[in-house]
């Protein structure tokens, strides 16, 4: 059917996104931003996931990576809920500052 | 349909520049020190990946990404950030610290392992299958299997789905408990 690029080049672009969104969670102290580095580490392996289902001509990956969107919009409901619980009670919005569950 | 009778070089084509906007607003939204053009770069990501997705004949989640990614969630991304306020957090003020280091270092090796384990295992061997005709990735295909083999993952995420919901709504009610 289609021609093109080889199934690895897309686990290539997979693995950069991977990381540059670890790289985002790590790095970054805004949650907001940490939020949406999540974000590029889900789509990273939602792309993987499609990729294999290319591979193996079979749908089972695209189904679980339609399970892996709704979990995404989970947790952005939760964590968006928690940033605006944190600005409501006047705390600083960064991860570093944010440390009193720490035992 | 119609980049089939195309041909190679047009898919190529699509493939390297979708590829590049994808890496590049990657890189562009933990780089920004505003959060607001953070997700705006997101959404490009969101939307270069909806093509790939497409090359990978996966039609209904590229639609469904637009629509649930770039649509509903990073509207509500930009609403929660416009809410917060502008607050503006360079990502390299502090200079290379030990953190910032060790951070550089664990994505690195993320994906210098990847890479390697693709390119050594994998590299020759993954292929396009060719069983695969016109229907695969159409959203009828896709609700038929959803409904079919898949009933429990599709039953079990409305249920996450509840509580997500739920647990957001809770999150951000008014308390009259005294807040510490």
């Amino acid at each position: 059917m289609l021609l093109g690029p080889g199934i690895a080049w897309y686990l290539g672009i997979a693995a950069f996104l991977f990381a540059t969104g670890a790289l985002g969670v790590l790095l970054r102290r805004n949650p907001l931003i940490v939020l949406l580095s999540l974000e590029i580490m889900l789509n990273g392996g939602n792309l993987a996931l499609i990729a294999f289902a290319r591979h193996a001509g079979n749908g089972a990956g695209q189904i679980f990576a339609l399970t892996v969107m709704a979990v995404a919009a989970a947790e952005v409901c939760v964590g968006l809920g928690l940033v605006v619980a944190i600005n409501r009670r006047r705390l600083a919005l960064d991860v570093d500052q944010l440390s009193e569950l720490r035992g | 349909m119609l980049a089939i009778s195309a041909g190679g070089g047009l898919v190529w084509a699509v493939w390297v520049i979708a590829g590049f906007v994808c890496l590049a607003s990657g890189v562009a939204v933990i780089s920004f020190s505003n959060p607001f053009f953070s997700a705006l770069a997101l959404i490009g990501n969101l939307g270069s990946l909806a093509v790939l997705y497409l090359l990978l004949s996966a039609q209904f989640l590229a639609a469904a990404q637009v629509l649930v990614y770039a649509g509903a969630v990073m509207v509500m991304f930009l609403f929660v950030i416009a809410y917060v306020g502008p607050r503006v957090d360079p990502p390299w003020t502090s200079g290379p610290s030990w953190q910032t280091v060790a951070a550089a270092a664990a994505a690195g090796s993320i994906f210098l392992e990847i890479i390697v384990a693709i390119g050594l295992k994998a590299g020759g061997r993954l292929h396009h299958s060719e069983h695969v005709n016109g229907t695969f990735g159409t959203p009828g295909w896709i609700g038929r299997l959803l409904l079919t083999d898949h009933l429990l993952a599709f039953e079990i995420t409305s249920i996450v789905l509840l509580v997500a919901a739920v647990g957001g709504v809770i999150l951000g009610s008014h308390t009259k408990r005294a807040t510490g």
